[in-house]
């Protein structure tokens, strides 16, 4: 279980988060919604421990500033927006160093089992830099697959904190990363991700959490946050909401007018 | 398309060869003719012995010590910094122990007898460290704020001290008298012709510990080439290995500067040419820099030793000669496809 409470951050003096309580469970992908600039990054750097402000974050009860740099990259990884590899390392070599950090580093064939996950299994030896930026994107999530590649680490869950993993991703591979995030979830880890697509988000997260002006306006099942009075004040366009066969909840934006 | 890499064995091998070439080289080349290995089987006279000895086997250690710790020193900081550009040079700390020398040199007649009599020889090693540690000091003050270190204010910072430092010796050299002048130029072209044991005695200590610190930081900065936010993520004690990394360069170039001046290039040239050979992981690329570093240090000391027989060329020029082209194609080749 993660929990913060009374979580708050300010840049430049000014508060972007402000007295947030969040909950969220293993097993489930908790997902954090919300218009741009809402405060979504800045709650999960919060929760990442990445930046300092009011409140306190704690998992499976314990708060994340008193555990040490090493024992908390066993407990969980964080996937930012972008990241840049400043040297010519093989995509091996970059998936190896999450491995070395985590919690499974005495198993053989972790590296090669991640990339695998994520379809890259085929440029293991070739450099980082000469991918694409969907490539990169996928090859940094088997990065911290491969830090958290124990869903469940000495009978504590652990966590993976990723920010909008399928920004710079076509269909295919969003419904990839959303499957990898899934079979985390369903063997016991937990997932916190900062979503933009709201489709995707009701398709697979357990919870939805929406922000509106660094506070959470809104939390829930999909069914609970995506209805049109909620959505249209957050994003402040009109929305129409449609039912899919399966009880999936999606929203149709073509059909969207600005407020 | 696979990378393209050599067998660590191969080109560890090869760099071993090198340096033991340059080392047999650098033991019986020169104004007397005289194989390292000729003592095991003929008496030598006084005279050969001496030249073994005490002119050109601590000349032989000095060079490769030097070479070992600006190379791996340039490697440190170019992880530091996540730029293969970077080097001790560049922030201010090779300025700071040059000017520390140059103040011993210069103002050094103006100190205490008691005291310059106390330190003797090593007035100017004492001088250089000094300025070195005090530039990193100031580096790291103007750089830090609540325990974090910005790359960028430093690399900043250690241009503008390295331009103040610069400016401070310009003064002193305006101030200084002929004899002064002459020692500052030789000083300054950078040479390891005025190795004996005492200055190896004073150097090879803080450049053995540097170099021995350095696997401690090989798993941080190989993390921090992704930034240091995704370090911390993976449990790397950031800050810790900054401030390692610091203090090993720090030590490691103001001991260089200290007793064979300013030696350029090498901290670049080295770490560079063995990322294209065997990858930019600090766990192999720290060592090997050492070997190769000290490998060509020694190689081109004999030859800024031979060259110009019986005068020596100042193997800081050699080094600038050789490593200047390097940077420029480092800097073009980068250009094509990176931003710098």
């Amino acid at each position: 279980m993660l929990e913060a409470e009374q979580l708050g951050a300010t840049l430049g003096g000014r508060a972007v988060l402000q007295a947030v309580h969040l909950r969220a469970r293993p097993g489930e992908i908790t997902a954090i919604v919300g218009p741009n600039g809402s405060g979504k990054t800045t709650l999960l750097r919060r929760l990442t421990g990445d930046l300092a402000g009011a409140g306190v974050v704690r998992l499976e009860g314990v708060s994340l500033t008193t555990l040490s740099a090493r024992a908390l990259a066993r407990r969980r990884a964080v996937l930012p927006q972008s990241v840049s590899v400043g040297f010519p390392f093989t995509l091996r070599e970059v998936v190896a160093m999450g491995h070395a950090s985590g919690n499974a580093a005495h198993l053989p064939g972790v590296v090669e089992a991640a990339l695998e996950e994520v379809g890259l299994a085929d440029k293991i030896d070739g450099f980082f830099h000469d991918m694409s930026g969907g490539e990169q994107a996928r090859g940094h999530l088997a990065r911290v697959r491969a830090q958290v590649w124990a869903p469940v680490y000495e009978g504590r869950p652990a966590w993976l904190f990723v920010d909008e993993p399928v920004a710079a991703l076509d269909i295919g591979h969003q419904l990839q990363v959303m499957a990898v995030l899934r079979r985390f979830a369903d063997a016991g880890g937990g997932v916190i991700a900062v979503m933009h697509d709201l489709n995707l988000t009701a398709m697979h997260a357990e919870q939805m959490v929406l922000m509106e002006a660094g506070k959470i306006s809104a939390a829930g099942s999909p069914a609970e946050v995506m209805t049109a009075p909620l959505l249209s004040r957050a994003y402040r366009c009109q929305l129409c909401m449609n039912t899919a066969p399966k009880d999936g909840v999606w929203l149709l934006p073509q059909v969207a007018t600005m407020l | 398309m696979a990378a393209h890499r050599l067998p660590v064995p191969v080109v560890g091998g090869a760099l071993g060869v090198l340096l033991g070439a340059a080392t047999v080289a650098s033991l019986s080349l020169g104004a007397s003719g005289l194989l390292p290995w000729e003592p095991l089987w003929r008496e030598i006279s006084p005279t050969e012995r001496a030249i073994l000895f005490d002119i050109r086997l601590p000349r032989l250690l000095l060079g490769a010590l030097v070479g070992a710790g600006l190379a791996v020193s340039g490697a440190l900081m170019q992880g530091l910094f996540r730029n293969p550009l970077a080097d001790p040079g560049l922030v201010g700390v090779g300025a700071g122990a040059g000017l520390g020398a140059v103040i011993a040199i210069v103002l050094g007649g103006a100190l205490p007898a008691a005291l310059r009599a106390a330190t003797g020889i090593y007035l100017v090693p004492i001088f250089a460290f000094a300025g070195g540690w005090a530039a990193t000091l100031i580096l790291y003050r103007v750089a830090s704020a609540r325990g974090q270190t910005s790359i960028a204010t430093m690399l900043l910072a250690g241009i503008v001290l390295g331009a103040l430092a610069g400016a401070v010796t310009g003064l002193l050299i305006f101030a200084a008298d002929d004899a002064q002048l002459r020692d500052l130029t030789f000083w300054g072209l950078g040479s390891l012709a005025g190795a004996n044991w005492p200055k190896l005695a004073a150097a090879a200590p803080i450049l053995i510990l540097g170099l021995l610190s350095t696997p401690l930081l090989a798993r941080g900065l190989d993390a921090m080439a992704l930034g240091e936010p995704v370090a911390r993520h993976m449990g790397v004690p950031v800050e810790r290995v900054k401030r390692g990394a610091i203090l090993a360069v720090a030590a490691m170039t103001g001991a260089s500067v200290a007793v064979s001046g300013g030696i350029g290039f090498l901290g670049i040239v080295v770490p560079h040419i063995l990322r294209l050979a065997i990858g930019p992981g600090h766990r192999l690329l720290l060592p090997l820099s050492a070997l190769f570093g000290a490998a060509l240090l020694v190689a081109a000391d004999t030859a800024a030793r031979l060259l110009v027989a019986p005068a020596e060329l100042p193997i800081g020029i050699l080094m600038a000669l050789i490593g200047a082209p390097v940077f420029l194609w480092i800097l073009l080749a980068r250009r094509a496809h990176l931003e710098i």
